[in-house]
């Protein structure tokens, strides 16, 4: 009989690593824990590691360009290689943005790589968050996980607009205009606010290495603290899975971490890594050369900022004319504040959503096998009204662009919009619980009858009727197994009292569950077989 | 109760915590079938099959490989020359694709092989509640209750009261020592750098504007005199700058009989030559656009459109405000100048704008 550490003296480098590791660091616990942990496997589920990888590349990135970028508003001429700009005046910050990008060999292919994946990281976390909501994983016990994960997304934003304002060009400077526009409208503290920030009046002479320090210190920090967090609750509730046949709140159904997790994770990043570089090496993404240093009064037509800020933009385009209040002699901006508040609730209410459907529901369980969405037609619904409430918003930021290049007024365009914003998620509301309903009610037709099989058949007496396929047991698990909710009515309590609060609760839990359809019962099932006289 | 009072739910309301809500457990429900069946891909059944998909696997990591040199030869090989752009391009684009297709041929390889070569069978592995067993629960709440008994933190209220103080009191400092980031914004926001007699300059080459030379529909960016001069010296850039981001005017000759002015600004303008801030009274962006035909400036950034013949009124877009007028007038060898300056704050709007 061998033991491990005899094993590890024959084995050779890699036993004899494996053995130096766990006799100080204890490996072999952590491979024995960790190693063949199982993880299930969905493409929807790579959103989020899309994310995370871009995260990577956005360190690895930054890291570089850090080495070359240099943060100040201090006035040069510029005397580098790019014709156009020679002699001309501006900041270091933005002289140093086109040093990068023509004389550091492979700084130009950073610069597109690092905002590339910026772009793409912001784009996962929400596709991300969308898959979660759908699928109803923020339920019990992962609320407080999708919070952190709300963060993250919030916390992309503000990495990416910081960001955005470092090269000191034209259009960030424009877009730092804009905020300070907005921050300026704020009543009673605003313009304290914009003094503070920019160390005086707009643009002063240090809001660029005030962000640079945000951007590339603070924000990428606290990135990390909650993907540690994120990853962290992800490994305390093992990851969600889809409803299906041998899935269970109890149990995880999947690959094992090690060997097939460790190859297609790892493989992932390499792919998430290579589709980047592959486009910041064959798209142009903000060619700063060609706007010019910032200069406060030019402007060029057709500014938009990075997509994830569009729809802030955009609501501050479609608000109405007109609506500054004067509050005696002080100024109330509503044409200001009312995109900023909506914008903000906006978000307040995507990261609230999780408890508002646990108090509807009273669901005390842990949830862990994944909603289809068509099984929670009002959350899908309200989620489908969600993006298209933000869809209206961002095309909002496009309002000059939509015009021009469709040949429309503009003044229509904006209008239309104007009215889309609360027309459209109601119909996206409406339309999309009637789908999910109908798509429910389709289910439980293939569950009692099956499925078409395209084949006709002649009855001996001249009827024509379409042969239906009983499906098998797995694919009839898939299509009944989800909780079924009930709406309730307000009851008095032990006072005999109806609180408010019942009252809302009950009026909420008709609005989610009232049109319902309920999953199809064995003995329905059979009831069908009987009365119907099929052709299998 | 005192379990309660540590946010724990007595064992006896376990059940109460695990309530099923308004879900409707039904007894009468299909039974679960158990993981589906393993089905046989070909690299399993087949040796042929097999042999061919570790032959792509190690295909695509060579791929690698040859496109990591590629990319190496590509950095080094790759001149890059002042003044040609290509050149820079080039390096780009083949130092890009050789770091994509060597990353790309590692992933996908890794995961190719994954699919084809590693057991895909899926396996299930046990979850248990998040929650701690009441076991562990009880002695969590003993590790609270014996802390809490050994620093007396419930019984010592004068030390737990005064901790929150403390605690409440002090980041305030740590608040406080941020407050040199910038002046008090006092009635810098108020002002510009116009004031009466200042000429007014082009902007950026820093030449007056005889009235003379304003034809009717043409628009001068404006900046008021001695601004350029800022420029020029890196000690004053940054004061040009901000001076800019206030004191940036629109200059336009319109005929005279479509000016509807106000009676108390009938000598702002000088025959049909009206000056206006360019910087917009939404959130700060220039207006920079005019069109000539309807007499409409608008501003790029969110739309909002200004009847320049109207005393340049919102009539589109969110902003509230007219722009403020410059008041001008001709000095006596015929350069337009400013009669003072802006009678309002340019720009946003802001709290105290009119206080």
């Amino acid at each position: 009989m061998t033991t491990a550490s005899e094993n590890s003296k024959k084995g050779g480098f890699l036993a004899g690593t494996a053995n130096y590791l766990d006799e100080r660091v204890g490996v072999a616990g952590i491979l024995k824990t960790f190693g063949r942990k199982v993880f299930p496997d969905h493409w929807s589920f790579m959103l989020g590691e899309v994310a995370l990888y871009s995260f990577l590349v956005l360190l690895l990135s930054g890291t570089f360009l850090t080495f070359f970028f240099q943060p100040a508003m201090t006035p040069v001429i510029y005397d580098g290689i790019y014709g156009p700009l020679k002699g001309a005046h501006m900041s270091v910050a933005y002289a140093s943005t086109i040093d990068i990008s023509f004389e550091v060999r492979g700084g130009l292919l950073m610069r597109q790589v690092h905002h590339w994946s910026a772009l793409l990281f912001v784009a996962a976390a929400g596709l991300h968050m969308l898959r979660v909501f759908f699928t109803g994983a923020f339920r019990k016990p992962r609320e407080i996980n999708w919070i952190v994960g709300f963060a993250l997304f919030v916390l992309g934003m503000a990495g990416g607009f910081t960001g955005y304002s470092l090269p000191d060009d034209l259009l960030s400077g424009n877009g730092l205009r804009i905020i300070d526009g907005m921050i300026k409208g704020v009543p009673v503290i605003g313009t304290w606010i914009s003094s503070l920030l920019f160390g005086g009046e707009f643009p002063g002479d240090g809001i660029v290495a005030r962000l640079y320090s945000l951007h590339i210190m603070l924000i990428p920090a606290l990135i990390l603290v909650f993907i540690a967090i994120h990853l962290f609750m992800v490994v305390i509730h093992k990851h969600t899975h889809y409803s299906g046949a041998g899935k269970r709140d109890d149990n995880v159904v999947g690959y094992p971490l090690a060997p097939v997790y460790v190859a297609k994770a790892g493989g992932f990043f390499f792919i998430v890594f290579g589709v980047i570089m592959l486009v910041a090496a064959t798209f142009t993404i903000n060619p700063v050369w060609n706007y010019g240093g910032y200069d406060p009064s030019p402007v060029s037509a057709g500014t938009q900022p990075d997509w994830y800020i569009g729809f802030l933009d955009g609501a501050l385009r479609l608000t109405p004319s007109h609506l500054e209040v004067m509050l005696g002699n002080y100024t109330l901006s509503l044409n200001v504040l009312i995109p900023m508040i909506v914008g903000v609730l906006f978000l307040v209410v995507v990261a609230l959503y999780p408890f508002l459907e646990a108090w509807v529901t009273g669901d005390k369980r842990e949830h862990h096998v994944l909603d289809r969405p068509r099984n929670a037609p009002t959350r899908t619904a309200i989620g489908a009204a969600g993006v298209v409430f933000y869809a209206v918003l961002w095309a909002g930021a496009a309002t000059d662009l939509i015009a021009t290049n469709f040949k429309m007024s503009l003044n229509q365009v904006l209008l239309s919009l104007q009215i889309a914003l609360i027309v459209l998620p109601i119909a996206a509301y409406i339309v999309t619980k009637r789908l999910a309903l109908s798509l429910q009610r389709k289910d439980r037709e293939i569950v009692l009858h099956g499925r078409e099989s395209g084949r006709i058949v002649r009855l001996p007496h001249g009827e024509y009727v379409e042969v239906h396929e009983e499906i098998d047991e797995y694919t009839r698990y898939k299509l009944v197994d989800f909780v079924n909710y009930q709406p309730i009515l307000a009851r008095p309590n032990a006072r005999g009292k109806i609180t408010i609060r019942g009252r809302i609760r009950a009026s909420m839990s008709s609005w989610f569950f009232e049109d319902r359809v309920t999953p199809v019962t064995p003995a329905e099932l059979k009831a069908a077989h009987s009365d119907t006289k099929e052709l299998h | 109760m005192s379990d309660k009072k540590n946010g724990l739910v007595k064992p006896e309301d376990a059940e109460f915590d695990y309530s099923a809500g308004l879900a409707k457990v039904d007894a009468d429900k299909f039974a679960d079938p158990g993981i589906e069946p393993h089905r046989v891909r070909m690299t399993d059944k087949s040796v042929k099959h097999e042999k061919a998909a570790a032959r792509q696997v190690a295909g695509l990591f060579l791929f690698s490989i040859a496109s990591s040199i590629f990319a190496i030869w590509a950095y080094f090989g790759i001149k890059v020359y002042s003044f040609d752009l290509n050149s820079i391009r080039s390096n780009v684009l083949f130092l890009g694709l050789g770091i994509a297709f060597g990353m790309l041929g590692i992933g996908i390889g890794a995961v190719h092989w994954a699919k084809t070569l590693m057991p895909d069978a899926e396996v299930s592995e046990a979850r248990h509640q998040t929650r701690g067993s009441e076991e562990t629960r009880a002695a969590a709440i003993e590790v609270i209750n014996l802390a809490n008994e050994e620093s007396g933190f419930s019984r010592r209220k004068l030390i737990r009261r005064s901790l929150y103080g403390a605690l409440a009191l002090f980041p305030i400092p740590g608040l406080v020592i941020f407050r040199d980031l910038g002046p008090n914004p006092g009635d810098s926001l108020k002002h510009t750098m116009w004031a009466p007699g200042l000429k007014l300059m082009r902007d950026p080459s820093g030449t007056p504007i005889k009235a003379t030379d304003v034809q009717v529909g043409t628009v001068f960016h404006v900046i008021p005199e001695g601004l350029a001069e800022l420029g020029q010296s890196e000690a004053t850039y940054d004061e040009m700058i901000a001076q800019k981001s206030k004191a940036a005017v629109l200059l336009v000759r319109v005929d005279p009989a479509i000016l509807m002015e106000a009676p108390e600004r009938k000598d702002w303008s000088y025959q049909g030559i009206v000056a206006y801030s360019k910087i917009c009274t939404h959130v700060g962006c220039p207006v920079a656009l005019y069109e000539q035909q309807t007499h409409h400036l608008l501003c790029p950034c969110h739309q909002s459109t200004f009847d320049l013949a109207d005393a340049c009124k919102v009539i589109f877009g969110p902003a509230s405000r007219p722009l403020p007028q410059l008041p001008i007038t001709v000095d006596k060898d015929g350069y337009l100048i400013a009669r003072s300056d802006f009678t309002e704050p340019v720009g946003p709007s802001f709290w105290d704008r009119k206080a």
